[in-house]
């Protein structure tokens, strides 16, 4: 078996070290053609898939197409699972991190443009959004209005224009790392809505990029109008809760 | 035997009991305090009842039946709450935990290849690497 592990950074010297993170529970259909994907389309990338407590063989396939993988023994969330992700990028001195969702969502081919503009701008978060003008994604009814008024009030908190701030497409620098390794929440929302508040209040630099999405491999968004509600619900609630909180200063000099 | 008797006895029953779990280890000190501290309460209203009745004077209420079951339902709800603080902060640590485990497992897992690369050529020093 051959693995792209911490010990061996491929590409060039002087390129950053990449670490792709793929939070995976139960996802053993749609995996491996990921991984592959992004192994193709981001050289020398390393490849780190967190199997959230997986029923099914997701760590077995993961192994098996090549990537390193955390096992964590109990469910935790995607907010857990990228906590423990940005815990392995920091211990492992990566310099940027790459959260790709593992039902296919995400198109890998778009890393590199997002890689390209963390780098030219100097910036810590870059988010992959669709809705913004790029791609064919339609949200309707309860949780297009939940959506808006997250843009809304985030794009003002960061101060930058977010149209998709649910977005799990996103590459962080090193301060992210460093914040996020630290402080990712587990809460519902907690990982893209709440984890941008932490971040915009560290004072890192947020910008998004215009990428398209694909359709899911497994399961369809739901358009249930009462579940919409209640997403809008929470995602106010959540908002609320961690604009009120009080700013958590970035983390310096201990890796743990 | 009048009611307040009845109180008293359950309240000391109560204390036994939380004594008991105590002795064993079966419930942190923490834990048990407030409980104690409460069954304590009822005794002293149970054995001194007028207790009660000039308290509810004190604070206007009228019926002091009335003041102890709402001051019951206070004590219930912060207990409550307390629960589901420390629910919370045990949930932190398992998560923590969870992902000590996780990367230890990957350590583990390589330093076992790496091992079993080192070991495995029969004859080392033939091994080109």
């Amino acid at each position: 078996m051959t693995r792209t592990d911490g010990a061996t950074p491929a590409g060039r010297p002087g390129d950053p070290r990449v670490l792709v993170v793929v939070p995976a529970w139960n996802e053993e259909d749609t995996l491996p053609a990921v991984i592959t994907e992004i192994r193709s389309s981001v050289q020398g990338a390393d490849v780190l898939v967190v199997n959230d407590g997986s029923t099914d063989a997701t760590a077995r396939v993961a192994d098996a197409a090549g990537a390193a993988v955390l096992d964590l023994p109990i469910n935790l969330g995607v907010g857990g699972a990228m906590r423990a992700g940005y815990k392995y990028a920091l211990r492992n001195g990566y310099d940027v991190a790459l959260q790709v969702d593992a039902d296919g969502q995400h198109d890998p081919a778009e890393i590199p443009r997002m890689l390209e503009l963390l780098r030219t701008e100097d910036l810590d978060i870059v988010i992959g959004a669709r809705f913004a003008g790029q791609g064919s994604y339609e949200a309707r009814g309860p949780r297009r209005w939940a959506m808006r008024v997250l843009s809304v009030t985030l794009s003002r908190v960061t101060g930058t224009r977010l149209t998709d701030t649910t977005s799990g497409f996103k590459a962080c620098g090193p301060r992210a790392i460093r914040l996020f390794a630290a402080n990712y929440p587990a809460e519902y929302l907690g990982d893209t809505v709440e984890s941008l508040v932490i971040a915009s209040r560290a004072r890192l630099a947020i910008r998004q990029l215009p990428v398209t999405m694909r359709p899911r491999a497994g399961g369809r968004p739901s358009h249930n109008p009462v579940k919409a509600a209640f997403f809008l619900l929470r995602a106010v609630l959540a908002l609320v809760i961690a604009l009120s909180r009080p700013t958590q200063p970035l983390p310096t000099g201990v890796d743990r | 035997m009048s009611g307040y008797g009845l109180a008293v006895g359950l309240c000391i029953g109560v204390v036994l009991l939380l004594f008991l779990l105590l002795r064993t280890r079966r419930v942190r000190e923490k834990y048990a305090a407030m409980w104690l501290l409460l069954a304590l309460g009822v005794c002293v209203f149970g054995i001194f009842p007028n207790l009660a009745f000039a308290l509810a004077d004190l604070l206007g209420v009228q019926t002091p039946v009335n003041l102890v079951f709402s001051g019951a339902m206070v004590v219930l709800l912060l207990v409550c709450i307390q629960l589901s603080v420390e629910v919370s902060n045990l949930e932190e640590e398992t998560r923590t935990i969870a992902e000590e485990v996780a990367m230890l497992k990957l350590d583990v897992q390589r330093l076992r290849e790496a091992d079993e690369a080192r070991v495995a050529p029969p004859d080392p020093g033939a091994d080109p690497e």
